[in-house]
Protein backbone atom coordinates (compact mmCIF):
# COMPACT_ATOMS: atom_id res chain seq x y z
CA UNK A 1 0.00 0.00 0.00
CA UNK A 2 1.22 3.48 -0.76
CA UNK A 3 1.30 6.01 2.10
CA UNK A 4 -1.81 7.83 0.86
CA UNK A 5 -3.72 4.54 0.68
CA UNK A 6 -2.75 3.79 4.27
CA UNK A 7 -4.03 7.20 5.27
CA UNK A 8 -7.28 6.56 3.43
CA UNK A 9 -7.76 3.26 5.20
CA UNK A 10 -7.00 4.73 8.60
CA UNK A 11 -9.51 7.48 7.88
CA UNK A 12 -12.12 4.88 7.01
CA UNK A 13 -11.47 3.04 10.29
CA UNK A 14 -12.01 6.36 12.01
CA UNK A 15 -15.28 7.10 10.23
CA UNK A 16 -16.85 3.69 10.78
CA UNK A 17 -16.88 4.24 14.55
CA UNK A 18 -18.83 7.43 14.16
CA UNK A 19 -21.53 6.22 11.87
CA UNK A 20 -21.69 2.73 10.42
CA UNK A 21 -20.56 0.90 13.56
CA UNK A 22 -21.47 3.48 16.17
CA UNK A 23 -20.78 1.76 19.49
CA UNK A 24 -23.99 2.97 21.11
CA UNK A 25 -26.64 3.10 18.44
CA UNK A 26 -25.49 0.19 16.29
CA UNK A 27 -23.56 -2.14 18.56
CA UNK A 28 -25.35 -1.19 21.80
CA UNK A 29 -22.17 -1.53 23.85
CA UNK A 30 -21.08 0.30 26.97
CA UNK A 31 -24.59 0.96 28.14
CA UNK A 32 -23.91 0.94 31.87
CA UNK A 33 -21.78 4.08 32.17
CA UNK A 34 -23.76 5.66 29.40
CA UNK A 35 -27.14 5.54 31.05
CA UNK A 36 -25.90 6.21 34.55
CA UNK A 37 -24.20 9.54 33.97
CA UNK A 38 -26.08 11.10 31.10
CA UNK A 39 -28.55 13.17 33.06
CA UNK A 40 -26.84 16.40 32.01
CA UNK A 41 -24.88 17.37 28.93
CA UNK A 42 -21.77 18.32 30.94
CA UNK A 43 -21.61 14.94 32.69
CA UNK A 44 -22.08 13.20 29.38
CA UNK A 45 -19.16 15.05 27.84
CA UNK A 46 -16.92 14.42 30.85
CA UNK A 47 -17.71 10.73 30.64
CA UNK A 48 -17.07 10.75 26.90
CA UNK A 49 -13.73 12.47 27.47
CA UNK A 50 -12.61 10.01 30.12
CA UNK A 51 -13.62 7.07 27.96
CA UNK A 52 -11.77 8.57 24.99
CA UNK A 53 -8.61 8.89 27.06
CA UNK A 54 -8.80 5.30 28.27
CA UNK A 55 -9.68 3.88 24.88
CA UNK A 56 -6.92 5.71 23.02
CA UNK A 57 -4.32 4.87 25.66
CA UNK A 58 -5.14 1.21 25.97
CA UNK A 59 -5.56 0.68 22.21
CA UNK A 60 -2.15 2.24 21.67
CA UNK A 61 -0.43 0.11 24.29
CA UNK A 62 -2.14 -3.14 23.39
CA UNK A 63 -1.49 -2.67 19.71
CA UNK A 64 2.21 -2.14 20.52
CA UNK A 65 2.28 -5.24 22.70
CA UNK A 66 0.19 -7.42 20.40
CA UNK A 67 3.07 -9.73 19.44
CA UNK A 68 4.21 -10.28 23.03
CA UNK A 69 0.99 -11.08 24.83
CA UNK A 70 0.31 -14.84 25.00
CA UNK A 71 -3.13 -15.78 23.77
CA UNK A 72 -4.14 -17.55 27.01
CA UNK A 73 -3.77 -14.53 29.24
CA UNK A 74 -4.75 -11.83 26.80
CA UNK A 75 -8.03 -10.85 28.43
CA UNK A 76 -6.41 -10.43 31.84
CA UNK A 77 -3.63 -8.41 30.26
CA UNK A 78 -6.13 -6.12 28.54
CA UNK A 79 -8.06 -5.65 31.75
CA UNK A 80 -4.96 -4.72 33.71
CA UNK A 81 -3.87 -2.25 31.02
CA UNK A 82 -7.34 -0.72 30.92
CA UNK A 83 -7.54 -0.53 34.71
CA UNK A 84 -4.23 1.34 34.76
CA UNK A 85 -5.48 3.95 32.33
CA UNK A 86 -8.77 4.27 34.19
CA UNK A 87 -6.92 4.90 37.43
CA UNK A 88 -4.96 7.64 35.67
CA UNK A 89 -8.16 9.14 34.22
CA UNK A 90 -9.76 9.05 37.66
CA UNK A 91 -6.92 11.03 39.23
CA UNK A 92 -6.74 13.43 36.29
CA UNK A 93 -10.43 14.28 36.51
CA UNK A 94 -10.16 14.68 40.25
CA UNK A 95 -7.35 17.17 39.76
CA UNK A 96 -8.83 19.14 36.87
CA UNK A 97 -12.60 19.20 37.45
CA UNK A 98 -13.32 18.10 41.03
CA UNK A 99 -17.01 19.02 40.82
CA UNK A 100 -17.66 16.76 37.84
CA UNK A 101 -15.54 14.02 39.39
CA UNK A 102 -17.73 14.11 42.47
CA UNK A 103 -20.88 13.90 40.40
CA UNK A 104 -19.68 10.94 38.35
CA UNK A 105 -18.32 9.17 41.44
CA UNK A 106 -17.75 5.46 41.11
CA UNK A 107 -18.80 5.48 37.48
CA UNK A 108 -15.37 6.73 36.44
CA UNK A 109 -13.84 3.60 37.95
CA UNK A 110 -16.51 1.57 36.25
CA UNK A 111 -15.09 2.52 32.84
CA UNK A 112 -12.87 -0.53 33.40
CA UNK A 113 -15.81 -2.78 32.76
CA UNK A 114 -17.15 -0.82 29.81
CA UNK A 115 -17.60 -3.63 27.28
CA UNK A 116 -16.87 -1.17 24.48
CA UNK A 117 -13.25 -0.76 25.53
CA UNK A 118 -12.47 -4.42 26.10
CA UNK A 119 -14.36 -5.22 22.91
CA UNK A 120 -12.19 -2.90 20.82
CA UNK A 121 -8.99 -4.37 22.26
CA UNK A 122 -10.11 -7.91 21.54
CA UNK A 123 -11.64 -7.23 18.14
CA UNK A 124 -9.30 -4.62 16.75
CA UNK A 125 -6.25 -3.30 18.61
CA UNK A 126 -4.81 -6.76 19.22
CA UNK A 127 -4.80 -7.52 15.49
CA UNK A 128 -3.79 -4.25 13.84
CA UNK A 129 -0.85 -1.90 13.72
CA UNK A 130 -0.65 1.11 16.01
CA UNK A 131 -1.83 3.58 13.40
CA UNK A 132 -5.03 1.69 12.59
CA UNK A 133 -5.66 0.87 16.23
CA UNK A 134 -5.48 4.55 17.10
CA UNK A 135 -7.74 5.50 14.19
CA UNK A 136 -10.26 2.89 15.26
CA UNK A 137 -10.10 3.96 18.91
CA UNK A 138 -10.51 7.63 17.98
CA UNK A 139 -13.52 6.87 15.78
CA UNK A 140 -15.20 4.72 18.41
CA UNK A 141 -14.54 7.36 21.08
CA UNK A 142 -15.99 10.16 18.98
CA UNK A 143 -19.02 8.02 18.13
CA UNK A 144 -19.47 7.14 21.80
CA UNK A 145 -19.12 10.75 22.92
CA UNK A 146 -21.60 11.98 20.31
CA UNK A 147 -24.12 9.40 21.44
CA UNK A 148 -23.55 10.27 25.11
CA UNK A 149 -23.98 13.93 24.32
CA UNK A 150 -27.23 13.34 22.41
CA UNK A 151 -28.62 11.32 25.27
CA UNK A 152 -27.36 13.70 27.96
CA UNK A 153 -28.56 16.82 26.19
CA UNK A 154 -32.02 15.48 25.46
CA UNK A 155 -32.43 14.28 29.05
CA UNK A 156 -31.23 17.59 30.44
CA UNK A 157 -33.52 19.61 28.18
CA UNK A 158 -36.56 17.56 29.17
CA UNK A 159 -35.69 16.95 32.80
CA UNK A 160 -34.23 20.30 33.87
CA UNK A 161 -35.40 22.54 31.02
CA UNK A 162 -31.82 23.65 30.46
CA UNK A 163 -28.75 22.88 28.37
CA UNK A 164 -25.25 23.11 29.88
CA UNK A 165 -26.97 24.64 32.91
CA UNK A 166 -28.49 27.48 30.86
CA UNK A 167 -32.28 27.58 31.23
CA UNK A 168 -34.05 27.35 27.90
CA UNK A 169 -37.74 27.79 28.49
CA UNK A 170 -38.24 30.43 31.15
CA UNK A 171 -39.99 30.03 34.47
CA UNK A 172 -43.23 28.54 33.18
CA UNK A 173 -41.54 25.27 32.18
CA UNK A 174 -42.59 22.29 34.26
CA UNK A 175 -39.55 19.98 34.35
CA UNK A 176 -40.15 16.40 33.30
CA UNK A 177 -38.38 14.99 36.33
CA UNK A 178 -38.57 11.35 35.33
CA UNK A 179 -36.17 12.01 32.46
CA UNK A 180 -33.24 12.68 34.78
CA UNK A 181 -34.10 9.69 36.98
CA UNK A 182 -33.04 6.16 36.03
CA UNK A 183 -36.21 5.20 34.08
CA UNK A 184 -35.75 8.26 31.88
CA UNK A 185 -32.35 6.96 30.79
CA UNK A 186 -33.77 3.67 29.59
CA UNK A 187 -36.75 5.26 27.91
CA UNK A 188 -34.77 8.03 26.23
CA UNK A 189 -32.22 5.63 24.77
CA UNK A 190 -35.09 3.40 23.66
CA UNK A 191 -36.70 6.37 21.90
CA UNK A 192 -33.42 7.37 20.22
CA UNK A 193 -32.96 3.82 18.95
CA UNK A 194 -36.58 3.84 17.81
CA UNK A 195 -36.00 6.98 15.76
CA UNK A 196 -32.92 5.38 14.24
CA UNK A 197 -34.89 2.25 13.36
CA UNK A 198 -37.71 4.24 11.81
CA UNK A 199 -35.25 6.19 9.69
CA UNK A 200 -33.51 3.00 8.56
CA UNK A 201 -36.82 1.34 7.63
CA UNK A 202 -37.93 4.35 5.70
CA UNK A 203 -34.71 4.43 3.74
CA UNK A 204 -35.01 0.74 2.99
CA UNK A 205 -38.54 1.26 1.68
CA UNK A 206 -37.45 4.23 -0.42
CA UNK A 207 -34.67 2.22 -2.03
CA UNK A 208 -37.12 -0.62 -2.73
CA UNK A 209 -39.54 1.78 -4.42
CA UNK A 210 -36.72 3.24 -6.46
CA UNK A 211 -35.70 -0.19 -7.67
CA UNK A 212 -39.27 -0.98 -8.63
CA UNK A 213 -39.56 2.26 -10.56
CA UNK A 214 -36.32 1.66 -12.41
CA UNK B 1 -29.75 -6.56 62.95
CA UNK B 2 -32.17 -3.94 61.65
CA UNK B 3 -29.18 -2.27 60.09
CA UNK B 4 -28.29 -5.40 58.12
CA UNK B 5 -31.89 -5.87 57.02
CA UNK B 6 -31.93 -2.33 55.70
CA UNK B 7 -28.70 -2.90 53.78
CA UNK B 8 -30.18 -6.06 52.29
CA UNK B 9 -33.47 -4.53 51.20
CA UNK B 10 -31.75 -1.35 50.10
CA UNK B 11 -29.43 -3.24 47.79
CA UNK B 12 -32.09 -5.63 46.51
CA UNK B 13 -35.03 -3.32 45.92
CA UNK B 14 -34.66 0.37 46.72
CA UNK B 15 -31.34 0.87 44.98
CA UNK B 16 -31.57 -2.10 42.70
CA UNK B 17 -28.21 -2.42 40.96
CA UNK B 18 -29.60 -2.87 37.51
CA UNK B 19 -32.68 -0.72 37.52
CA UNK B 20 -31.49 2.29 39.44
CA UNK B 21 -27.69 2.22 39.10
CA UNK B 22 -27.59 0.81 35.56
CA UNK B 23 -25.09 -1.85 36.52
CA UNK B 24 -24.89 -5.17 34.74
CA UNK B 25 -26.89 -4.08 31.74
CA UNK B 26 -25.04 -6.25 29.24
CA UNK B 27 -26.23 -9.56 30.72
CA UNK B 28 -29.52 -7.86 31.62
CA UNK B 29 -30.28 -7.38 27.93
CA UNK B 30 -28.15 -10.24 26.66
CA UNK B 31 -29.38 -13.26 28.62
CA UNK B 32 -32.87 -12.20 29.54
CA UNK B 33 -34.34 -13.98 26.52
CA UNK B 34 -35.00 -17.17 28.48
CA UNK B 35 -36.36 -17.40 31.97
CA UNK B 36 -34.40 -20.38 33.31
CA UNK B 37 -31.05 -19.20 31.96
CA UNK B 38 -31.65 -15.74 33.37
CA UNK B 39 -32.39 -17.17 36.80
CA UNK B 40 -29.24 -19.28 36.90
CA UNK B 41 -26.99 -16.52 35.62
CA UNK B 42 -28.40 -14.34 38.37
CA UNK B 43 -27.50 -16.92 41.00
CA UNK B 44 -24.00 -17.41 39.57
CA UNK B 45 -23.49 -13.64 39.67
CA UNK B 46 -24.70 -13.53 43.26
CA UNK B 47 -22.11 -16.12 44.18
CA UNK B 48 -19.31 -14.20 42.45
CA UNK B 49 -20.51 -11.02 44.15
CA UNK B 50 -20.26 -12.57 47.61
CA UNK B 51 -16.71 -13.79 46.96
CA UNK B 52 -15.72 -10.50 45.35
CA UNK B 53 -17.11 -8.62 48.32
CA UNK B 54 -15.07 -10.73 50.75
CA UNK B 55 -11.97 -10.31 48.59
CA UNK B 56 -12.48 -6.57 48.31
CA UNK B 57 -12.92 -6.31 52.07
CA UNK B 58 -9.72 -8.25 52.76
CA UNK B 59 -7.75 -6.22 50.23
CA UNK B 60 -9.16 -2.97 51.51
CA UNK B 61 -8.31 -3.64 55.14
CA UNK B 62 -4.86 -5.23 54.72
CA UNK B 63 -3.31 -4.11 51.44
CA UNK B 64 -4.93 -1.02 50.02
CA UNK B 65 -4.45 1.08 53.14
CA UNK B 66 -0.85 1.23 52.02
CA UNK B 67 -1.45 1.68 48.31
CA UNK B 68 -4.93 3.08 47.55
CA UNK B 69 -4.12 3.73 43.89
CA UNK B 70 -4.00 -0.03 43.25
CA UNK B 71 -7.65 -0.47 44.20
CA UNK B 72 -9.12 -0.85 40.74
CA UNK B 73 -6.44 -3.20 39.47
CA UNK B 74 -6.53 -5.52 42.46
CA UNK B 75 -10.34 -5.64 42.53
CA UNK B 76 -10.57 -6.56 38.91
CA UNK B 77 -7.97 -9.30 39.31
CA UNK B 78 -9.91 -10.80 42.23
CA UNK B 79 -13.10 -10.73 40.19
CA UNK B 80 -11.46 -12.19 37.11
CA UNK B 81 -10.04 -15.12 39.05
CA UNK B 82 -13.34 -15.79 40.82
CA UNK B 83 -15.13 -15.79 37.50
CA UNK B 84 -12.56 -18.20 36.08
CA UNK B 85 -13.22 -20.51 39.02
CA UNK B 86 -16.98 -20.31 38.63
CA UNK B 87 -16.62 -21.00 34.93
CA UNK B 88 -14.68 -24.20 35.61
CA UNK B 89 -17.18 -25.26 38.26
CA UNK B 90 -20.19 -24.68 36.03
CA UNK B 91 -18.54 -26.47 33.12
CA UNK B 92 -17.95 -29.51 35.31
CA UNK B 93 -21.23 -29.55 37.23
CA UNK B 94 -23.73 -28.46 34.60
CA UNK B 95 -22.55 -28.61 30.98
CA UNK B 96 -26.02 -27.67 29.74
CA UNK B 97 -26.01 -24.41 31.65
CA UNK B 98 -22.45 -23.80 30.49
CA UNK B 99 -23.58 -23.94 26.86
CA UNK B 100 -26.69 -21.86 27.48
CA UNK B 101 -24.74 -19.06 29.14
CA UNK B 102 -22.12 -19.04 26.42
CA UNK B 103 -20.11 -15.86 26.24
CA UNK B 104 -21.90 -14.29 29.19
CA UNK B 105 -20.14 -16.52 31.69
CA UNK B 106 -16.59 -15.21 31.01
CA UNK B 107 -18.11 -11.79 30.44
CA UNK B 108 -19.08 -11.75 34.09
CA UNK B 109 -15.59 -10.37 34.62
CA UNK B 110 -16.74 -7.20 32.94
CA UNK B 111 -20.11 -7.23 34.65
CA UNK B 112 -20.20 -3.78 36.15
CA UNK B 113 -22.58 -4.95 38.86
CA UNK B 114 -19.80 -6.99 40.45
CA UNK B 115 -17.07 -4.36 40.29
CA UNK B 116 -19.64 -1.73 41.21
CA UNK B 117 -20.57 -3.70 44.29
CA UNK B 118 -16.94 -3.89 45.42
CA UNK B 119 -16.48 -0.16 44.86
CA UNK B 120 -19.71 0.91 46.53
CA UNK B 121 -18.93 -1.30 49.50
CA UNK B 122 -15.62 0.51 49.92
CA UNK B 123 -17.27 3.88 49.44
CA UNK B 124 -19.84 3.15 52.12
CA UNK B 125 -17.21 1.76 54.49
CA UNK B 126 -18.96 -1.59 55.09
CA UNK B 127 -17.26 -4.23 57.20
CA UNK B 128 -17.13 -7.93 56.36
CA UNK B 129 -20.63 -8.95 57.47
CA UNK B 130 -22.24 -5.82 56.09
CA UNK B 131 -20.40 -6.41 52.82
CA UNK B 132 -21.69 -9.98 52.60
CA UNK B 133 -25.26 -8.85 53.23
CA UNK B 134 -24.85 -6.07 50.69
CA UNK B 135 -23.51 -8.56 48.12
CA UNK B 136 -26.33 -11.01 48.79
CA UNK B 137 -28.95 -8.28 48.50
CA UNK B 138 -27.38 -6.82 45.37
CA UNK B 139 -27.05 -10.24 43.76
CA UNK B 140 -30.61 -11.28 44.53
CA UNK B 141 -31.86 -7.90 43.33
CA UNK B 142 -29.96 -8.42 40.10
CA UNK B 143 -31.47 -11.90 39.77
CA UNK B 144 -34.94 -10.50 40.41
CA UNK B 145 -34.48 -7.83 37.73
CA UNK B 146 -33.17 -10.42 35.26
CA UNK B 147 -36.06 -12.79 35.88
CA UNK B 148 -38.70 -10.04 35.68
CA UNK B 149 -37.16 -8.79 32.46
CA UNK B 150 -37.04 -12.28 30.98
CA UNK B 151 -40.72 -12.79 31.82
CA UNK B 152 -41.69 -9.49 30.23
CA UNK B 153 -39.66 -10.20 27.12
CA UNK B 154 -41.32 -13.58 26.65
CA UNK B 155 -44.68 -11.81 26.86
CA UNK B 156 -43.55 -9.12 24.44
CA UNK B 157 -42.51 -11.72 21.91
CA UNK B 158 -46.02 -13.11 21.81
CA UNK B 159 -47.76 -9.79 21.46
CA UNK B 160 -48.31 -7.78 18.34
CA UNK B 161 -45.66 -5.07 18.40
CA UNK B 162 -44.91 -2.80 15.41
CA UNK B 163 -41.80 -4.07 13.68
CA UNK B 164 -40.01 -0.75 13.92
CA UNK B 165 -39.71 -0.94 17.70
CA UNK B 166 -38.78 -4.62 17.98
CA UNK B 167 -35.37 -5.49 19.35
CA UNK B 168 -33.24 -3.31 21.57
CA UNK B 169 -35.54 -0.29 21.48
CA UNK B 170 -38.43 -2.32 22.87
CA UNK B 171 -36.24 -3.93 25.52
CA UNK B 172 -35.00 -0.55 26.66
CA UNK B 173 -38.48 0.86 26.99
CA UNK B 174 -39.66 -2.22 28.89
CA UNK B 175 -36.66 -1.80 31.20
CA UNK B 176 -37.59 1.85 31.65
CA UNK B 177 -41.10 0.94 32.75
CA UNK B 178 -39.74 -1.76 35.07
CA UNK B 179 -37.35 0.78 36.54
CA UNK B 180 -40.25 3.17 37.02
CA UNK B 181 -42.04 0.46 38.97
CA UNK B 182 -38.98 -0.11 41.16
CA UNK B 183 -38.88 3.58 41.98
CA UNK B 184 -42.00 2.90 44.00
CA UNK B 185 -39.78 1.16 46.56
CA UNK B 186 -37.94 4.40 47.18
CA UNK B 187 -40.37 5.47 49.90
CA UNK B 188 -40.19 2.10 51.66
CA UNK B 189 -37.87 3.14 54.48
CA UNK B 190 -37.87 6.90 54.12
CA UNK B 191 -34.73 8.56 52.89
CA UNK B 192 -31.94 6.08 52.10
Amino acid sequence: MSPSEVDMKAYEEFLKGIWRENPVFVQVLGMCPMLAVTNTAVNAIAMGGATTFVLLGSSFLISLLRRFVPKEVRISTYIVVIATFVTAADFLLQAIVPAVHKELGAFISLIVVNCLILGRQEAFASKHSVRFALADAAGMSVGFTIALFLLGASREVLGFGSLFGVPLFGSTFEPWVVMILPPGGFIMLGLLLLIGNAWKQRRLQASKLERRAA
Amino acid sequence: MADLLWIFIGAALVQNFTLSYFLGLCPFFGVSGRLDVAFRLGLASTFVMCIASAGAWALESYVLVHAPYLRLITFIVVIASTVQFVEMAVKKLSPGLFRALGIFLPLMTTNCAILGLALFQTQKGYGFVQGQVFALGGGLGFTLALVLMAGLRVEAQLSDVPSVIRGTALNLIIAGILSLAFMGFAGLFGEA
